[in-house]
């Protein structure tokens, strides 16, 4: 009985855990579904937002560094503070602004050219947001704080206590990033399938040429994609940064979206929710029950040979859009 | 009746045709249109219009410049010279998208839709740029929102029933056979109700069955919603009994302009299309 308990309580903090990587996933599908292109750079957005939004709330001076060096002047706060749902609105209107200039910069140049060059753009371009953001905030670890309820919550830990006699252990940031990932999910969901730009956004994905033809333009689309791309980031740079710190590993995470991916397919939206979930749960329980066996550290690699498994016996990933060839 | 059909086509005066069609004033004029790639002319000083409830047609063999023209029509090629007239406006240079928009709407000779989509989505996509209510009421599906899109799907299921595909509207695109799937382009383009309907060579690699399904369209878009009708055809057979007037196009340059009748009876287009020995 005891036993069932512990799996029970594995079982709601991976739930929890695949919901942070469903929201990095998020990020990925929406940029591949409208562009079929996989965005590399997609971590370090998530970084760039974060430090975005903590130099914005504690009135860092971006290039600090660099206008010191070129002016002696050291400039390194603004002496002020901004409240944390103003300054995360203001990070949001910087991911936008970064869209723009993504599209203008890099895209437009790029219109008509195979998947694999964009990929390669997308590489090119995480680098260089890397560098951006090092550059604008530093590169020092920092700690980030909007306010999201962190800790043991009681209230779930006495409820269970006295319903099952054991109480979970549950931290409050997970409950709060399951509770932001469904609202998100449930408007791009609402979004794509509804809304006139969310149809042009599939337009746009599936054949430039035929959406041009009923009057989609496709540089909007392309900003707009990358602008809710960076929004997701943003969201989940706060949900890891709040939890583990912000330097440069936060960009990492990327890597832990790839297996969602894999299960979930590329080109849906709840494939990336219940593909992030499976491997949440999975990963922790088989660290619960086969990890002592093998000795431990398995939820380093349990993700990946899920995913390789997935490729072998159903290469669209759960939701994925079947491959049809006609020949 | 001869005289008359052939002056009324080259006059601006409106005028009733033969099996009782009225075709109005002129509807898009292009003026001295030349067309360059590099060194290459595909279109030579080009001058023709189109007017209003015609079915006109661009002929000519391969290679003559009749994509080339139709991609200058819609947008999609700039050309180095000469005016693009519409409704009686010099068009600007303008994006493919934003052409669209003006109500022009065009098929293409590769087929350009949805493959992942299924038929009644992609001809829905057609009426996306008239989607009048705002993003949040379309969202959460209140406000105009559901009237809306009621009143366009009621649009796009008339042009379902009327091109006679009820059977496949919720298959993908990508699972049809060649010939359904231009149906559904011309489909789509129709949903957008154009004030000029551009149709890439709507015959192309069809059996003669689908040859004869798609001229039968043809006519009956213009004859039921008055759409005014550009299309481009190699074959001059089915050309001939489609177009109210014909331009003839040949190695970038027009070589005749006219009825079917005069078109048929030009030496320098049966030159063209036969073939000539140059001593």
């Amino acid at each position: 009985m005891d036993q069932l308990l512990y799996a029970s309580e594995v079982v709601v903090n991976g739930l929890m855990t695949g919901v942070m990587y469903a929201l990095v996933a998020l990020g990925f599908v929406l940029i591949y579904k409208a562009s079929g292109v996989f965005n590399y750079a997609q971590g370090v957005l998530a970084l760039f937002a974060a430090l975005t939004l903590i130099g914005i709330q504690q009135g860092q001076v971006p290039f600090a560094h660099l206008i010191s060096a070129v002016t002696g002047m050291h400039l390194d706060s603004f002496g002020w503070t901004v409240p944390s749902l103003l300054a995360i609105l203001l990070t949001a209107l910087v991911m936008v602004g970064l869209a723009i200039l993504i599209e203008a910069l890099v895209l437009k140049h790029l219109v008509g050219q195979e998947p694999i060059i964009l990929f390669m753009a997308t590489i090119g371009l995480a680098y260089f947001l890397e560098g951006l953001g090092d550059l604008m905030w530093g590169a020092s670890v920092k700690s980030l704080d909007v306010g999201l309820p962190q800790g043991l919550s009681e209230t779930v830990e006495t409820m269970t206590d006295s319903l099952f006699g054991y109480g979970f252990f549950i931290d409050r940031l997970d409950i709060w990033a399951t509770v932001i990932a469904a609202v998100l999910v449930a408007s791009l969901v609402a979004f794509s399938q509804y809304t006139k730009q969310g149809r042009a956004m599939r337009a746009v994905a599936d054949d430039h040429q035929a959406a041009l033809s009923v009057g989609i333009s496709l540089r909007f689309i392309w900003v707009m994609v990358w602008s809710i791309a960076g929004f997701v980031a943003l969201v989940a740079g706060i949900m890891w940064g709040t939890k583990s710190g912000v330097q440069f590993s936060l960009s990492l995470i990327a890597l832990k979206a790839l297996p969602v991916l894999m299960l979930g397919g590329f080109t849906s939206i709840p494939g990336a929710i219940v593909g992030g979930l499976i491997i949440g749960v999975g990963e922790k329980l088989f660290e619960f029950y086969i990890g002592p066996m093998v000795g431990g550290a398995t939820e380093n690699w349990f993700a990946y040979v899920l995913a390789l498994l997935f490729l072998v016996f159903r290469p669209q990933g759960l939701f994925g859009e079947r491959i049809i060839e006609r020949v | 009746m001869m005289p008359q059909t052939q002056q009324a086509a080259t006059g601006a005066e409106p005028y009733i045709t033969p099996d009782g069609r009225k075709i109005g004033g002129v509807l898009m004029d292009l003026r001295n249109i030349t067309l360059r790639f590099g060194g290459v002319t595909a279109i030579k000083d080009i001058s023709f219009d189109i007017r209003e409830g015609e079915i006109r047609a661009i002929i000519g063999p391969n290679g003559a410049g009749k994509s080339s023209m139709m991609n200058v029509m819609s947008g999609f090629y700039v050309p180095q010279e000469g005016e693009v007239w519409f409704r009686g406006e010099r068009r600007p240079q303008m994006r493919p998208y934003k052409v669209a928009r003006l109500g022009l709407a065009r098929t293409f000779q590769n087929i350009a839709l949805f493959d992942g989509m299924s038929v009644l989505d992609n001809i829905m996509t057609g009426r996306l740029t008239m989607v009048k209510s705002s993003l949040l009421e379309q969202a959460l599906w209140w406000g105009r929102a559901e009237a809306e899109e009621n009143r366009h799907r009621e649009q796009v299921e008339k042009i379902i029933d009327f091109l006679e595909i009820q059977n496949i509207r919720k298959t993908p695109v990508g699972r049809l056979p060649y010939g359904l799937k231009k149906r559904v382009e011309l489909a789509r383009a129709l949903a957008a109700e154009p004030k000029l309907l551009m149709l890439d060579e709507p015959m192309a690699g069809m059996n003669v069955e689908e040859k004869e399904d798609m001229s039968r369209f043809i006519l009956d878009v213009n004859d039921e919603f008055g759409t005014t009708i550009a299309l481009i055809e190699h074959d001059m057979g089915v050309v001939m009994d489609l177009s109210d007037r014909v331009v003839v196009m040949d190695y970038g340059r027009k070589i005749g302009d006219g009825t079917p009748d005069e078109v048929r009876n030009n030496q320098e287009v049966i030159d063209a299309y036969l073939g000539v020995a140059h001593d």
